[in-house]
């Protein structure tokens, strides 16, 4: 946060800890839950059957009974934290709380659903929220190579576009799904270079240069799909897809198995990359000076680290990830359309600040946003009351609540989009 | 380019005129000889002499007009590399340029003819109502930017960051509808609801990262950013509503705005043009007003230039970030408001806002964050708004071409050293659009 906000936010001291205030909200959820859920909940079984359809070995619950069950139990977490907590069982009893809301939620939406298809098929549900989360994945951790080494990267948006667009065109014209993977980390990395230069040489803002290179990106990718792709889609936007490859012996695992190990090459780049990154910066030297840089530019500078040259290639790196992020668009599933990340990008940015700048944290940020995105599907497919545009809303939402310190102290490193001078 | 604003921190032209000379002295280039010594530091040099010194300078003006040349450039080389034809004729340049040089400049040239013919005057036009089309054009598009505009230049003065612009107009342009639709009230009355509305829609989105910004301290940019999503998905789900959506119809459309709540258009029915403009030039003097000549806006910009600085001087910082917040909104939901009340719809539809709301972050950028360069900036966007729209229907280029020359001028402008570094301009005072900005989350 900039040093100007310091002295803005009031220190949270007294009987209102920030324990006792999630406490308080949580306490309010899990009432909601236990009252509403199971008032409107059904008396049909709700059954989370453990395949993709209603067949198989699967949790079976009371309607009405789950609903109200799960709720006491976000209902009890919330009182524990009211009742003053100790500190280290807060995260504990803070995701007891949130999961027992949710089930107790999809209690009163699958028992409330249609007869016949009161089952929620929980491979489907699990195995659509890793690939919609995939993206986020990707463009999270450009946010996390970024801004850990002081560079605001607003422009995540436009990497996964440029990515995705030029891993169609390339691939497409060479016919070879591996020239497509690189030309989409190189296009990634063009916008990259341009936040780079802009930012780094020229000192514009950072904000300010993301933002118009999203619009760049829209611009210059849309003009060429229109001119070049749509004219000829034979020739410019049918590039060849990656296969799905399975892991033999890890995909039998149950739930889990078809989620993670039925991917294509995308899905395990991006969860390896999660796990590369986080050791990378927590236990390397490059990490060390990459935090440092995003901390106190002049002190690392002091002791010999060259601060814009380590910024320049971090910059660079986020787009490769960010392109290929965009690449498991068009190399995996769809072919390149108009503006075909709508939005995704700012999810990523989303992810990037809930998870709060750590790359394990955007992996579970972008998890929970996938599952978000998967349930309005689900929600979607069973005539739910429940608009799926709220459910949509739900990352934007949640990321509003981080930052405003309900849901933790969230923190952006303190060099976080200044431009270093050196002098 | 004049000074609009007297009481702006801006350099008076003497200063720049030194500065000028200054750079003179240290390069030494051939004219240096030729400049006529100034007797002392304080004299002024003759007006045409200054208008020369200045012309190559890197003056806001200058690297204004430099910036849209190489935009324009680079989206010249844009169509060439998209046009099949054209491209095939540089495989043989070696042997006959005159033929890749001619489709070129035909290409270009026919492209950027349409662009102007669209958004200024096509000398071919017959009629009054023909050859004023243009500009009426030009002009439906330039009103609602100007307000997303100077919705962005009002908070950037204030040192907030307001990317919300496009939430902010979603939820006017949704308040406006309900408004001219759902109230049955007289003309003219209705009309001022409606508008009115619109603002209040704005400034309840703008009220919200303001006041987590005063009392949590939460970055605006991430909020507004957040905001401006939940924004648009509020307005998908809304349109779809019983007594909202448009009975006769299937799709995500509304009942379209009653004509007693719409802007009534000033050159006939024919011309697009409507009363929005008006609003528009008052919008910006009554900004240009609070910013330079009220208390408030005093307090602004004491709090966008030092917020430490002006707290010691006894100005609530959180007061001050609120309201510019709410000004802000009530700005973006106006110009929102614009999309419906004005002529180019009459209902909701998902994208009844278009971009105006990223649009008005560059164009507040160019126009330097000041109310009235804030004005001449969404002029030019709107031209090339309406000219692009010609230069599609006439020469087959997309639309798209547009967002990349407005990213594309915003870029350069804000990099002026790299404009004076192409162009090799004189050093004068840069084109100043870091200050009060370039700070992290």
């Amino acid at each position: 946060m900039a040093v100007d906000n310091v002295a803005v936010a009031p220190v949270d001291e007294g009987f209102w800890t920030r324990t006792r205030k999630v406490g308080l909200v949580l306490t309010a959820l899990g009432l909601l839950a236990a009252v509403l859920f199971g008032a409107l909940a059904t008396d049909q079984q709700a059954r989370f059957t453990l395949s993709e359809d209603a067949a198989g070995a699967a949790l079976a619950v009371n309607g009405t009974l789950g609903a109200i069950l799960f709720g006491v139990v976000a209902l009890a977490a919330g009182v524990a934290m009211l009742a003053g907590l100790p500190k280290r069982w807060f995260t504990l009893v803070l995701t007891a709380g949130l999961v027992g809301f949710v089930l107790s939620f999809l209690c009163w939406q699958v028992s409330a659903a249609p007869a016949g298809q009161n089952f929620m098929p929980l491979v489907n549900v699990v195995r659509g929220t890793f690939i919609l989360a995939l993206p986020l994945i990707f463009g999270a951790l450009a946010g996390v190579l970024c801004e850990r080494s002081g560079v605001v990267n607003v422009a995540i948006e436009g990497q996964l576009l440029m990515g995705a667009f030029s891993g169609a065109l390339f691939g497409s014209i060479t016919g070879n799904v591996w020239v497509g993977l690189v030309a989409a980390a190189i296009g990634g990395a063009f916008i990259s270079l341009l936040l780079a230069v802009f930012a780094i040489r020229y000192l514009v803002d950072q904000v300010v240069m993301g933002i118009v290179l999203n619009l760049l990106a829209v611009g210059v990718t849309g003009f060429l799909y229109e001119r070049l792709m749509q004219t000829d889609a034979e020739r410019y936007n049918s590039a060849p897809r990656f296969s799905s490859w399975e892991i033999p012996l890890l995909s039998d695992i149950p739930l889990i198995g078809p989620a993670l190990f039925r991917g294509n090459i995308f899905l395990y780049l991006g969860l390896l990359l999660v796990l590369v990154i986080h050791i990378a910066l927590f236990r390397t030297r490059w990490g060390l000076r990459t935090r440092s840089v995003g901390e106190h530019p002049t002190a690392a500078d002091t002791l010999g680290v060259k601060v814009l040259r380590l910024r320049y290639r971090n910059v660079l790196l986020a787009g490769v990830v960010a392109g290929i992020g965009g690449a498991s668009y068009t190399l995996a599933l769809f072919s390149f359309t108009k503006n075909m990340i709508g939005g995704k990008g700012f999810i990523a940015l989303a992810a990037l600040i809930f998870g709060r700048w750590s790359p394990t944290g955007a992996l579970l940020a972008a998890l929970f946003f996938g599952f978000a995105d998967q349930l309005a599907t689900y929600l979607g497919a069973i005539n739910s009351t429940i608009p799926s545009q709220f459910l949509a809303m739900l990352p934007y939402l949640a990321t509003i609540l981080a930052v405003a310190g309900l849901v933790g102290k969230v923190r952006a490193p303190a060099a976080d989009g200044k431009p270093y001078i050196k002098g | 380019m004049t000074n609009p604003n007297p009481g702006s921190p801006d350099k008076e032209p003497a200063t720049e005129a030194q500065a000028a000379q200054n750079a003179l002295g240290n390069a030494e280039r051939a004219e240096t000889a030729t400049t006529p010594k100034q007797p002392t530091p304080e004299g002024r040099p003759s007006l045409g002499r200054l208008f020369l010194d200045n012309l190559w300078a890197a003056n806001t003006f200058t690297v204004t007009v430099l910036s849209l040349v190489l935009a324009m450039v680079v989206g010249a080389i844009l169509m060439i590399v998209s046009d099949p034809e054209v491209l095939a004729t540089y495989s043989y340049i070696t042997a006959r340029p005159s033929d890749a040089i001619n489709s070129s400049w035909t290409l270009v040239s026919e492209a950027y003819g349409n662009l102007f013919k669209g958004a200024v005057f096509d000398p071919d036009a017959v009629g009054f109502t023909a050859a004023l089309s243009p500009i009426s054009e030009t002009l439906t598009y330039t009103a609602p930017l100007v307000f997303t505009g100077l919705s962005v230049a009002l908070a950037f003065r204030g040192g907030l960051f307001n990317i919300g612009a496009q939430g902010q107009a979603t939820m006017g342009v949704i308040l406006a509808a309900l408004a001219g639709f759902l109230l049955p009230l007289p003309p003219g009355l209705h009309l001022l609801v409606a508008v009115l509305a619109g603002a209040l829609g704005g400034a309840i989105w703008g009220f919200i990262p303001g006041i987590l910004k005063a009392r949590t301290g939460a970055h605006e940019v991430i909020n507004t950013i957040m905001l401006n999503y939940i924004a648009t998905y509020f307005l998908t789900w809304i349109i779809v509503q019983n007594g909202i959506q448009d009975p006769n119809r299937t799709d995500a459309i509304s009942k379209p705005v009653d004509a007693s709540a719409q802007l009534p258009r000033l050159l006939g029915d024919n011309l697009r043009v409507h009363a929005g403009i008006i609003l528009a030039v008052l919008a910006t003097w009554a900004v240009a007003w609070l910013l330079n000549r009220s208390t408030l806006g005093f307090e602004l910009r004491a709090v966008g230039a030092n917020p430490d600085a002006a707290r010691t001087a006894g100005i609530s910082v959180t007061r001050t970030y609120i309201l510019i917040m709410v000004f802000a909104g009530v700005l973006a939901g106006l110009g929102g408001s614009q999309m419906v009340l004005g002529t180019t719809a009459a209902a909701l539809t998902p994208l009844v806002v278009a971009q105006i709301g990223f649009d008005g972050i560059l164009v507040a950028l160019l126009g330097r964050v000041k109310p009235w360069g804030v004005a001449l900036a969404a002029l030019l966007f709107g031209a090339l708004q309406a000219g692009g729209n010609r230069m599609q229907s006439y020469s087959g280029i997309s639309l798209e071409l547009v967002t990349v020359l407005q990213a594309l001028i915003v870029i350069f402008i804000a990099a002026p050293a790299l404009v004076k570094a192409i162009f090799q301009l004189r050093a004068a005072r840069a084109a100043r659009l870091q200050t009060s900005l370039a700070k992290g989350w």
